[in-house]
């Protein structure tokens, strides 16, 4: 047999290859610099990778292809987007991340042993979260970018197996951390078993693994139906399970509320978006023409999914737990931009994605910032009347829980329109009055916690607002700045968008 | 020997590994449930690399190797450190978050 050597296109490679480059070096600082030096050689790594990245995705926008590697990873204009927001959103999570005082010293050591306080005391921290953040993110970037099975599963399990580790490495309440670790293994490593399984029957259905191949398969129609529909409801399991749609979002809540805030926002925001995105490739490219196989049931998951979120997330006393549930219902919303099924749809979903994504990063950051002597407090009681202590730390989250709720004047209202009308323009009507109604119920719990912080008398029990480190505090204005901004004057991205979101097939 | 039938095997080891997940107690029993799993899946690969006469499904179940190798890393790693701070590794007992 004859062996043809690949030919890959490094330069659309390059964001990819110089954030997993940027991830080896952190391992290799990690095991010879001296402790002394390395968590700000780690944290430049990090931030100049990133950035590194992004400069390299800004020279190559304008290029489509199908062979960025043999027909593997498709470069086009939606793939572009999808990998700006991810950057843009871990750039901005890592200087959460770099707060490291809610990161456990040393992940290896039994909570409460003399080795922890030790290591505590003497400051002899490990840096591994950060080359796990960018393991991550490189498997984020090349997530929505697959276009052959291998690609998504391999993408997939490079995206969740940091994550699972970066779950547990709490600095407080680290049984509950590494219980939330261990959760999301089992339960994330249960659903990518799945996928491998829908992965399977697809390339039973076609003799292929690619899209493209997949898609023309659809198209004869020649192959064995069953094995498409067992393919594609397999795959679709391991997706929804990525972005927490019920039922598959047992874990969300708990990893959540268990893993250290920062990591909380990272993933939430960031999975988020390279897992839409995956979702969107595979949905309209491979099986845009099998829509009755799976429309019918994904509407049905979209609707549970949305009022599910909303329903629970009143009942919740937990901050984290609650944005937890909310963005459940946020999975629903978006689930809509992908059963259009059309250029609008995906103009929104992407939107959408971003404007979510950059909300929930910074909605993470001020959650960070209200602690106790015991580190931070996420029991909503005790944020009672925070916004008499803290007016301005807890107007910047009321201004986030409004853009979750899709108030007029943040980007979560310019999402929320776009994407139910893309959905209601594709004839589900359905969709759009489950996402109304659901958003009404949404908005009730968001503003409760307003009226809780507003107009609550605050309780004298050690709760307090910290200042803010210079990196968090970026953080924070940017993301606020920027939902205030595409809440505003939303024109030039969603032209933007417009002229750019297209998959490659 | 009609390729299909081990479709059907690897359909049955791919159900034992979920009823596996879903009523073993043991974190190492739920994950070796989920080896199992990706071992049917593999299987099911190779099948359909034979039925179709292509040799892209083999292609993914070496890949496929490669990531349950690291999946075991990264999972036994969090088993341990639960049971070296519980001295247990049943899932039941782990359920500080459940409320």
């Amino acid at each position: 047999m004859e062996f043809t050597a690949p030919v890959l296109n490094y330069a659309q490679l390059a964001p990819i290859l110089i954030v997993l480059g940027g991830a080896l070096i952190g391992v290799l600082i990690e095991a010879f610099a001296p402790r002394a030096s390395r968590h700000s050689s780690q944290l430049f790594i990090t931030i100049a990778s990133l950035v590194a990245a992004f400069a390299a995705l800004v020279r190559v926008r304008n290029q489509a292809s199908v062979d960025a590697a043999m027909g593997s990873v498709a470069f086009d204009g939606a793939g572009v987007l999808l990998q700006g927001s991810i950057l843009i959103i871990a750039l901005l999570s890592v200087f959460l991340i770099a707060d490291q005082e809610n990161f456990t010293a040393l992940a290896a050591a039994v909570p409460g042993s003399s080795e922890e306080r030790e290591s505590l005391q003497r400051d002899l921290r490990v840096t591994e979260v950060y080359p796990l953040t960018l393991f991550a993110v490189a498997g984020m970037l090349l997530f929505p970018l697959s276009s052959d099975l291998i690609t998504l599963f391999v993408a997939l399990e490079m995206l969740s197996l940091p994550l699972y580790l970066m779950a547990g490495l709490s600095r407080r309440r680290r049984l509950m951390s590494q219980e939330s670790a261990l959760k999301y293994f089992l339960l994330g490593a249960f659903s990518s078993a799945f996928f491998l399984f829908g992965v399977a029957y697809l390339y039973g259905y076609s003799a292929s693994i690619t899209f493209a191949g997949i898609q023309s398969s659809v198209i004869g129609g020649s192959g064995n139906d069953v094995f498409l529909l067992l393919g594609i409801a397999f795959i679709s399991v391991g997706l929804l399970f990525k972005v927490g749609a019920v039922p598959f979002h047992a874990w969300s809540p708990d990893v959540y509320q268990g893993a250290p805030t920062a990591v909380t926002g990272f993933m939430a925001a960031a999975t988020k978006v390279a897992a839409f995105g995956a979702i969107l490739r595979i949905y309209y490219v491979a099986f845009a023409n099998a829509q009755w196989q799976w429309r019918p049931a994904l509407i049905l998951i979209a609707i549970v999914t949305m009022v599910f979120g909303s329903v629970v997330a009143i009942a919740q006393r937990d901050v984290k737990r609650m944005l937890a549930y909310s963005s459940i219902a946020h999975a629903g919303f978006l689930l809509a931009g992908v059963i259009a099924l059309s250029k609008s749809g995906l103009d929104a979903s992407l939107f959408y994605l971003f404007a979510y994504g950059i909300a929930t990063v910074g909605a993470f950051g001020v959650v960070t910032l209200v602690r106790d002597s015991a580190g931070e407090v996420t029991d909503l009681n005790r944020w009672s009347g925070l916004g008499k202590r803290s007016p301005l730390v807890a107007s910047v989250f009321a201004f986030f829980l409004l853009a979750f709720a899709g108030i007029p004047l943040t980007s979560g209202f310019i999402g929320k329109f776009s994407i139910f009308s893309a959905a209601y323009e594709s004839g589900s009507t359905w969709i759009l009055i489950s996402g109304v109604l659901s958003s009404a119920i949404a908005a009730f719990f968001y503003i409760r916690v307003i009226v809780l912080m507003f107009f609550k008398d605050p309780v004298e029990d050690g709760t307090s607002v910290v200042i803010p480190s210079a990196l968090t505090l970026t953080t924070i204005v940017v993301t606020s700045a920027i939902t205030l901004l595409l809440g505003v004057f939303p024109a030039p991205l969603i032209t933007f968008i417009e002229s750019s979101a297209f998959f490659i097939r | 020997m009609n390729p299909y039938n081990y479709l059907y095997v690897s359909g049955l080891l791919f159900t034992i590994g979920a009823v596996g997940v879903v009523v073993r107690r043991n974190a190492i029993v739920v994950f070796m449930c989920v080896e199992l799993m990706l071992n049917a899946a593999n299987l099911t690969l190779v099948t359909f690399s034979r039925i179709n006469g292509t040799l892209d499904g083999q292609v993914v179940a070496f890949f496929t190797m490669v990531v349950a190798a690291c999946e075991v890393v990264v999972g036994l790693a969090i088993i341990v450190t639960i049971y070296r701070s519980r001295r247990s590794a049943s899932i039941d007992d782990a359920s500080l978050l459940k409320r």
